[in-house]
């Protein structure tokens, strides 16, 4: 795959998602999807910081000791989290208090870790920066799909706004109640993952075993 | 006071289990969930961390970084100083150092169990279920003895959630799951249903 700014930044959505296929940053992603007004916050908060914590990186790659890499990494991201968490407390108080210790646990978002070992620490600043928001993409892409089921059928709205009458309200629509319940969100991934993977079937994981053809009928007479 | 620290180990593993009902370290529980051993080494690991660090922070928040918590030291203007604001970066940082030192101990005295945790060490580091057992702690302003119940009731559950998740996945390989499904996707619908049963302990009443 070439390097272009664009494929950088748009192959991490769909074809190589970070949440879908490399597996990282779930914890948050299944945890904000209650209301989609939240899951925005979120995705634009780790985009912001993978991207910053990328190019930061990717500038004083050179200088850093092989040795204590971890760390540095670790003191970048951690403070870049620190100036979103404070600015959420200043500027948007109720969904900081919603998000509760996910903002903090955007340091141990593997997204963020993963971009800075993977890609900062062998691109320019420029392409580091694009790859951060390409992934941070990716992640809120994911986010927004599952808030989008989680809020529409688990409440009858969408970022607050009463879409689908409910029946306490005089109206037609019964809530599922699961959808606000931890557990859905586990569905509605597997549900995308399935559904990207029909759409891109290269992505299909290996079965371990393959599973013998069922009995014919007279045979087993 | 035995029953409280009790309730609160029991409310800790199962109705706030860190992996089932806050998603706490997924990255890992996904990853590393495939066979028994690894499991149950990376759980060990998880309750260890778990069980130094959480009390640790407790100490550097309340000793160091809440409002008027350097009183002791005598400085002007220590009483209104609030530093909670450095929280994240203290904590990630006494983790670090504490799996360092960790590491380095255990290779020194305990060479068996080292060999056996291995790789698993390290990750700990950038697992979310230990940042985020601090961050609950700091919440829900646990004092020191709570803390380090605390701790371990969350290791101990993450743990058991993990071994009961490599458990299933070890029989789940002989399944016929659709192709698209496969590996990744029905990992994820497995979690859902033991997440579902987890559900079931919210109504304990301790």
């Amino acid at each position: 795959m070439a390097d272009t700014p664009k494929s950088v930044i748009v192959s991490p959505i769909f074809a190589n998602n970070p949440i879908a296929l490399q597996i990282l940053g779930i914890c948050s992603a299944l945890a904000v999807t209650s209301s989609l007004s939240v899951a925005i916050v979120m995705g634009v908060a780790v985009s912001l910081v993978t991207a910053f914590s990328s190019m930061f990186i990717s500038m004083i790659r050179n200088q850093i000791p092989n040795s204590i890499r971890i760390i540095v990494q670790m003191t970048i991201i951690a403070s870049l989290v620190i100036v979103v968490d404070q600015m959420l407390k200043a500027y948007a108080y109720e969904t900081s208090k919603q998000l509760s210790v996910f903002v903090g646990l955007i340091i141990t978002n593997c997204i963020v870790m993963g971009r800075a070992e993977a890609y900062a620490m062998k691109n320019g600043p420029v392409m580091s920066f694009i790859d951060g928001i390409g992934n941070g993409l990716g992640y809120t892409v994911v986010l927004l799909f599952v808030g989008f089921i989680r809020e529409l059928f688990g409440s009858g709205s969408l970022f607050g706004i009463q879409i689908l009458e409910k029946i306490n309200d005089g109206g037609w629509y019964l809530p599922n109640g699961m959808m606000l319940l931890p557990p859905s969100a586990f569905f509605i991934i597997a549900g995308f993952i399935w559904l990207i993977r029909t759409w891109q079937p290269a992505q299909n994981e290996e079965a371990e075993f393959k599973i013998a053809p069922n009995t014919q009928a007279k045979e087993a007479v | 006071m035995f029953e409280y620290y009790l309730s609160l180990l029991v409310k800790a593993v199962f109705v706030e289990n860190m992996a089932l009902a806050f998603f706490l370290g997924m990255c890992t529980f996904l990853a590393v969930s495939k066979k028994i051993e690894a499991a149950l080494g990376l759980g060990i690991a998880v309750v260890v961390v778990l069980v130094i660090t959480v009390p640790v922070n407790n100490l550097i928040y309340n000793n160091l970084l809440r409002e008027g918590a350097l009183t002791w030291t005598g400085m002007e203007g220590a009483e209104s100083m609030d530093l909670s604001f450095l929280g994240y970066l203290s904590y990630i940082g006494v983790i670090a150092a504490m799996v360092q030192i960790l590491e380095m101990f255990l290779d020194k005295f305990v060479p068996a169990l080292y060999n056996a945790l291995g790789v698993f060490l390290p990750l700990i580091t950038v697992n979310c279920a230990i940042l985020g057992a601090s961050l609950f702690m700091v919440e829900r302003d646990y004092n020191f003895g709570e803390s380090v119940v605390y701790g371990a009731g969350a290791g101990i559950g993450w743990a058991l959630a993990i071994v009961a998740l490599a458990g299933i996945r070890e029989k789940l390989k002989y399944s016929d799951v659709p192709a698209g499904l496969q590996g990744l996707g029905i990992t994820f619908v497995t979690v859902g249903l033991m997440s579902l049963g987890f559900m079931s302990f919210s109504g304990v009443q301790l």
